[in-house]
């Protein structure tokens, strides 16, 4: 696969909205149906420009929920189409039961949502309690930093979800109108390369009267649990598909991805773990912390399901402390998402020592100064050998 | 489906053979039966239009419960303008 140089990309000014719609476009879907929601409303509203603009080729079905929606491009997925949608927050959550269903019923139907707090009290801005809370529903899971990212991801998501080996339904997220709404400038491959690349989805199985078939049938104690067994190892296949697709995307288009975005992480004692756009924010933080010669570093996910456990171990196995950011409060839980996810990976092999920050809900802004602070807080909890609690950052107490 | 294979020989996302319905015999699930009084039917068929199940089965205007597949839910008893059918307790 050859290089698409930079100079035969088409450098576009998009917002992360516009970007997931134009890769989408140029991914060659077949179907659409979708439910309004801010802040993803323009990536759906994008596509039902392009479609009368006449530039795809699809179906798109208006319906009157999110719960529809995810039906809807099951359906569809069943009959052998490409099949997308977007959602947020409150049409995350009304689509959850169908979420099991997708993965139950091995469709590789793609989802990109903007990550926006939940009812309530209702808010429209970032937070990731919506899209965190859907991690055991059996999807594959990135997260974008940015709307380079969020293209980027557009594409590679249905290379991963549509792999033989994997058939699994992939969800990808941004930012809520810090990347949803904000424009940047962002690299996008030819036409004819991502059609190359994707080419037409193949199913297993499909829908086909001249070949009727029984798709979700009944299946009770004697057989469910084999078939959660196969997804499982679905998800095992799918890290490796995840990684080889990488490798190629950064061939095709000069742009690396890694399940775990490392930086100034080799000599580091303390990390700083975050997702989504917070990873730049922390970046900046970890800057000014060396110049304070602090040896700090960031851990920046990108890859959340299936959980990216060698390169965690590899990566903390270097540090002391880790401040573990989360912008979602799991009330009641040890500690946040990232944490319990993180803390099960390097658990028993490794002994270093993390601490969690709650942050941003509701869209509240975090600076580098309160990241910088949150690593010299782990960093000395750590040397004082003090046990981890779950802190809510720049909430008046 | 087969319930004695190993996890890795079963279809992907249990997708299996069309009508294994066909199968299983699932009138033995019913406590009351349809029993159809046929002086009184009338041959509207609307019985056969609404069984839930297409138990009832029609010949020309005529109907037949097909009680290998009819759960005894009634409907059909409820529905009959003629009140043709009853339901008639099973015996064990």
């Amino acid at each position: 696969m050859a290089t698409v140089q930079e100079a035969r990309q088409k450098m576009m000014e998009l917002t992360g909205d516009q970007a997931i719609a134009y890769g989408a476009k140029q991914a060659g879907i077949d179907f659409i149906a979708a439910y309004p929601i801010t802040p993803q409303t323009i990536i759906v509203e994008k596509l039902s420009e392009y479609l009368a603009d006449g530039v795809i080729d699809a179906k798109y079905i208006n319906v009157e929920s999110e719960h529809s929606a995810m039906s809807v491009v099951i359906g569809a997925s069943l009959a052998g189409a490409r099949g997308f949608t977007a959602t947020s927050s409150q049409g995350l959550m009304l689509m959850f039961e169908e979420l099991a269903v997708a993965s139950g019923m091995r469709q590789p139907v793609v989802m990109a949502v903007a990550m926006r707090a939940l009812s309530a009290p209702i808010n429209i801005h970032c937070d990731h309690s919506d899209f965190l809370s859907t991690r055991d529903q059996g999807w594959v899971m990135m997260m974008a930093e940015n709307a380079q990212e969020a293209y980027d991801q557009t594409i590679m998501a249905f290379k991963i979800g549509e792999d033989p080996s994997v058939q699994l339904p992939v969800m990808y997220s941004i930012d809520a109108f810090i990347i949803t709404h904000n424009m940047e400038n962002v690299y996008t491959l030819p036409d004819e390369t991502v059609s190359g690349y994707l080419g037409v989805r193949k199913p297993i199985h499909r829908l086909d009267p001249d070949n009727p078939m029984t798709f979700g049938p009944l299946a009770l104690y004697d057989s469910y649990f084999e078939f959660r067994r196969q997804q499982h190892d679905a998800m095992m296949n799918a890290y490796r598909v995840t990684k080889d697709v990488f490798v190629d995307y950064e061939r095709m288009s000069g742009r690396k991805y890694s399940p775990l975005k490392n930086y100034m992480t080799d000599d580091a004692d303390v990390l700083v773990f975050a997702a989504a756009s917070t990873v730049g924010t922390a970046r900046q933080a970890v800057r000014k912390l060396r110049e304070e010669g602090v040896k700090a570093g960031v851990s920046g996910l990108t890859m959340l399901r299936p959980f990216p456990v060698p390169e965690v171990i590899e990566t903390f196995s270097k540090v002391k402390a880790v401040a573990v950011l989360e912008r979602m409060a799991s009330l009641g839980s040890p500690a946040g998402p990232h944490y319990m996810d993180l803390a099960s990976a390097v658990y028993p092999q490794l002994d270093v020592r993390m601490y969690d920050f709650v942050y941003g809900l509701g869209g509240r802004d975090i600076d580098s100064q309160m990241i910088a602070r949150c690593a010299k807080t782990a960093l000395s909890d750590a040397e004082h050998k003090r046990p981890n609690e779950v802190r809510f950052l720049g909430v008046r107490e | 489906m087969s319930f004695n294979k190993r996890y890795k020989e079963m279809e992907m996302g249990a997708v299996i053979p069309a009508c294994t319905g066909l199968e299983f015999k699932t009138g033995d699930w019913r406590t009351q039966r349809p029993v159809i009084d046929y002086k009184k039917c009338v041959e509207c068929l609307i019985c056969w239009a609404l069984c839930p199940d297409s138990a009832i089965v029609r010949k020309g205007t005529k109907v037949e419960v097909n009680y290998d597949y009819c759960k005894g839910c009634g409907i059909c008893s409820v529905e009959c303008p003629a009140k043709a059918i009853a339901m008639k307790r099973e015996e064990v």
